[in-house]
């Protein structure tokens, strides 16, 4: 394997600046050890001693690609950089080390886990970046814009500093918006003993009040017996688990669960989000020592599947647009969906052209793990570190798409960026758009 | 607790209402509520074209119409309450009376527990309050959470912004902007966060869960945080016996029980949360999980050899202390366990089980295919039924009122038990 060349180009970050002035040798040592002895185990050991430094996973990782093939962004490059230098030098880095490794293990790395499929061993680096993540967390050094939705999450229980009132408030705007269209329409606030919770994230009521509309429109279509809660716990999205903050992770996962206890309800569907699913799904509910998440968890993929499996929503026209479909990496790699999308993809499209590679081979749209809540000042390295989903996505148009579909909120907003960066002039929708649009209402 | 003895324990079954009929005089008929007495039975409906909207009881439709009404619940002393809006101004409503505030926005309705006060908590004006029995508090803050009533219902506590930032000030934000407010009146303390709040048994105290930097959480009693700090906590209680407070906490990779500050329970869980007291004070339940992916009950650390896969919860401890029941799920079946022991049914949902006020009985509610059983001690009794409410014993702990639907006709009734 090739050594990692240095990158051109610093950029400032409160958050990162501002954290490493408060370090001291001394407080990185001791955070290092106390995460190292304390929260890892096996698993981190077996990882660092396996790898080969083959390079396998290189040609994995969108990061690297897009850089013309630069090994510092390389999956195990990036490992090098960070971890492996604080195993060697036993937690014994300076302060700019700990800047430098923030910015890659929070913006050079979308924790999306398509290096591990190309790993002889299945190393997991998402894993490894999340150590780095974990250190830097407690260290105080994270980028200021994913630091303040944190920060949210653990004043509102939602990512987006939405307040009580305004959540209900929106939710009864949208069943009031709906019932113009649809007159008996009911968006079912705190219904007790409902079989479905429908869950959201903070975006959502914030700035894409239309897909809770939509979801309305589509609930009530497929007669389903539903409800939305008039309490912290609504939102499903999770940006501590993504800055290393697990107990606000935990606390997160534990008042949407139990909102969805609370409510007696069989199940709980969630809409159209990837790291979300992550959270409820994974590494929150486990952090809470729930193996499984304790009310069953149906991602918008797999419930749209359901509902046009069980005939249950008729399509009344299909979308005669050509479309392709992204394939988010939590809900494909995380849980297999990908038939699932496309199954319904082709329930309300004439035609699909897929991206190649795709399903659980698919990119990842370089806005997951949080790298887009990073903000404004890593914009342009994520957009550019994305050059090769711009190549799918144009491939795909050549042969026709002119919609992209990509059913997850993070992946729209890296492939909306990516889209305008690159020129590609192609619309793009949430799956829940398309059946809206296509429905019989 | 709402006084039963005054209610009607000799009328065996009686049709309340016929909720198919109202059907015939509203277009617009929301699921049904049901009073503890199970005398009256309610829901929203809009009374005609015009988009307005009421609170409909026992067939009969309150005299005030609403442009919107929701949240209906009954108080534990059986009076209708509802929140109301006209002309985009928000307040209460209770038996059809009208509070004379108004409010931008009101929700999260809460009760004493004789149901003689209503607390809820409102917006106005940009600012966020509660309010008693249409008093408000003097102030309002720049966010409220968490409202919490004590238990006679005349104080309230809410988790209060007390410094404005912009949201991307981060270190504004880890410099503490949160407090508690009670009755209006603000600690005085900042913290960085505070969640969930408990009162005292005599509504005195109140003390919450804080994090005093983004690492260090403790709980905060009158404003004065334990000199200890942990990796995380949760929800405090107040001994009923002292002034002391426990509380959830964690150290290391396990969590225990706190008094005070002080570990009192050793630290075989890796997780413990929903602590309770006995009536008495003089033991401490929990729901906790011995291993990863187990949970069960422990009292005064013990924990039952009983565990569930998925989930633990509605704990209840019997009136005397000697028993705790509590619902548990295991691949996705619901099930009831009283003393470490299962019911033998399993269910498509359970309700947090009832105790007998002599605590030798045990009830609750489940649900299988859509259908609603009550279960005495384990056994149906009664029939299955479309909706059901929680079963309550008699003050002598000899019958049960069950309130349940049948062919879309609401039904009181009261069964002697053998
Ligand atoms: S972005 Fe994905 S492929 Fe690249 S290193 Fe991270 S997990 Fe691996
Ligand atoms: S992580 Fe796996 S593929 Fe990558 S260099 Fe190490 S051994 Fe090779």
């Amino acid at each position: 394997m090739a050594e990692p060349a240095l990158k051109t180009g610093e950029i400032f970050d409160e958050g990162l600046d501002k954290g490493i002035a408060k370090l001291t040798p001394e407080k990185i040592e001791q955070v290092v050890s106390s995460v190292l002895a304390n929260e890892t185990g096996a698993r981190l050991r077996v990882y660092t001693d396996t790898c080969v430094h083959c390079g396998l996973c290189s040609e994995a990782c969108h990061f690297y690609l897009s850089n013309d093939n630069n090994p510092a962004f390389s999956p195990a490059g990036k490992v090098k950089q960070t971890l492996w230098e604080i195993l060697k030098k036993k937690g014994r880095v300076s302060p700019e080390f700990i800047k430098h490794a923030a910015e890659i293990a929070y913006t050079e790395c979308n924790l999306c886990r398509r290096c591990s499929m190309y790993c002889p061993f299945g190393i997991d680096i998402a894993y490894l970046m999340l150590v780095i993540r974990r250190i830097c967390h407690k260290l105080g050094v994270t980028p200021q814009y994913i630091q303040t939705t944190a920060h949210s999450h653990a004043a509102t229980l939602n990512q987006m500093w939405v307040k009580d009132d305004e959540w209900i408030d929106t939710l009864m705007w949208q069943e009031e918006e709906a019932q113009d269209e649809i007159s008996d329409l009911r968006i079912p606030l705190e219904k007790e003993g409902a079989d479905v919770f429908y869950s959201v994230i903070g975006p959502e009521p914030k700035f894409r009040a239309q897909l809770i509309y939509q979801a309305a429109v589509i609930m009530n279509g497929a007669g389903v017996d539903w409800t939305m809660p008039a309490t912290p716990g609504w939102d499903n999205s999770d940006m501590c688990m993504y800055t290393g903050d697990n107990e606000v992770m935990g606390r997160l996962k534990r008042a949407h669960f139990e909102a969805a206890m609370r409510l007696k309800v069989k199940r709980i569907v969630m809409g159209e989000c990837g790291h979300a699913f992550r959270s409820v799904y994974d590494m929150g509910n486990r952090w809470l020592t729930w193996k499984m998440p304790p009310i069953p968890v149906i991602h918008a993929l797999e419930f749209y599947h359901d509902i046009f499996k069980e005939g249950k929503i008729k399509i009344a026209r299909k979308y005669d647009q050509p479309v392709t479909l992204h394939d988010p990496c939590n809900v494909v790699r995380g849980r297999g969906l990908h038939e699932m999308s496309r199954y319904v993809v082709n329930q309300t499209c004439e035609k699909l052209i897929e991206m190649e590679p795709n399903r659980e081979h698919n990119f990842c749209c370089s806005a997951g793990g949080g790298v887009i809540n990073c903000g404004p000042p890593f914009k342009n390295k994520r957009v550019e570190g994305n050059r090769t989903k711009a190549e799918q996505l144009f491939v795909a148009k050549a042969k026709g798409a002119k919609t992209v579909i990509a059913p997850c909120h993070n992946c729209h907003g890296g492939l909306e960026d990516i889209i305008h960066h690159y020129g590609l002039n192609m619309e793009l929708k949430f799956l829940g758009d398309i059946i809206y649009e296509c429905m019989e209402k | 607790m709402h006084d039963s003895g005054k209610w009607d324990w000799e009328t065996g079954k009686k049709e309340v209402s016929d909720i198919g009929k109202w059907m015939e005089e509203f277009e617009w008929i929301e699921e049904p509520y049901v009073s503890p007495d199970g005398e009256k039975v309610a829901s929203v409906v809009r009374t005609g074209d015009e988009m307005e909207f009421t609170a409909c009881v026992n067939g009969t439709a309150w005299e005030n119409t609403f442009d919107k009404v929701w949240y209906l619940r009954f108080t534990p002393d059986n009076r209708l309450t509802g929140l109301v809006s006209d002309m985009g101004e928000w307040t209460v409503a209770v038996d059809d009376q009208v509070w004379e505030n108004r409010f931008e926005f009101v929700w999260n309705s809460m009760f004493g527990k004789d149901g003689r006060n209503i607390a809820i908590a409102a917006q106005k004006e940009r600012k966020y309050l509660a309010a008693v029995n249409d008093t408000a508090w003097e102030h309002g803050f720049e966010n409220m959470t968490n409202l919490t009533v004590s238990p006679d219902g005349e104080r309230t506590a809410g988790v209060i912004q007390t410094v404005g930032f912009g949201e991307t000030e981060f270190l504004k934000f880890q410099e503490g902007c949160y407090s508690v407010a009670v009755d209006g009146k603000a600690w005085g303390r900042n913290f960085v966060n505070v969640w969930e709040l408990a009162f005292s048994p005599d509504n005195r105290h109140v003390a919450a869960e804080v994090r005093t930097n983004l690492y260090d959480y403790t709980i905060a009693v009158d404003g004065i945080p334990w000199k200890e700090m942990f990796a995380s906590v949760w929800k405090p209680q107040f001994s009923p016996q002292d002034e002391s407070v426990t509380a959830p906490v964690k150290i290391g990779g396990s969590w225990t029980l706190a008094q005070d500050g002080k570990p009192i329970w050793g630290k075989k869980f890796i997780q413990v949360w929903h602590h309770m007291y006995s009536p008495d004070g003089k033991k401490l339940a929990a729901v906790v999980a011995p291993e990863f992916g187990r949970w069960t009950i422990a009292v005064d650390y013990n924990a039952w050899e009983l565990t569930f896969g998925d989930l633990v919860t509605d704990a209840v401890f019997s009136p005397d202390g000697n028993s705790v029941a509590c619902v548990g799920k295991e691949d996705d079946k619901w099930m009831v366990a009283v003393n470490g022991t299962a019911w033998d049914g399993k269910f498509d949902m359970a309700w947090q089980p009832v105790f007998s006020p002599d605590s030798i009985r045990v009830a609750a509610k489940v649900e299988k295919n859509g259908l609603y059983t009550i279960l005495a001690d384990g056994q149906p009794l009664g029939k299955e039924s479309e909706a059901a409410w929680d079963p309550v014993f008699s003050p002598d702990g000899k019958k049960l009122l069950i309130r349940s639907i049948r062919e879309g006709k609401y039904f009181r009734e009261v069964i002697p038990l053998t």
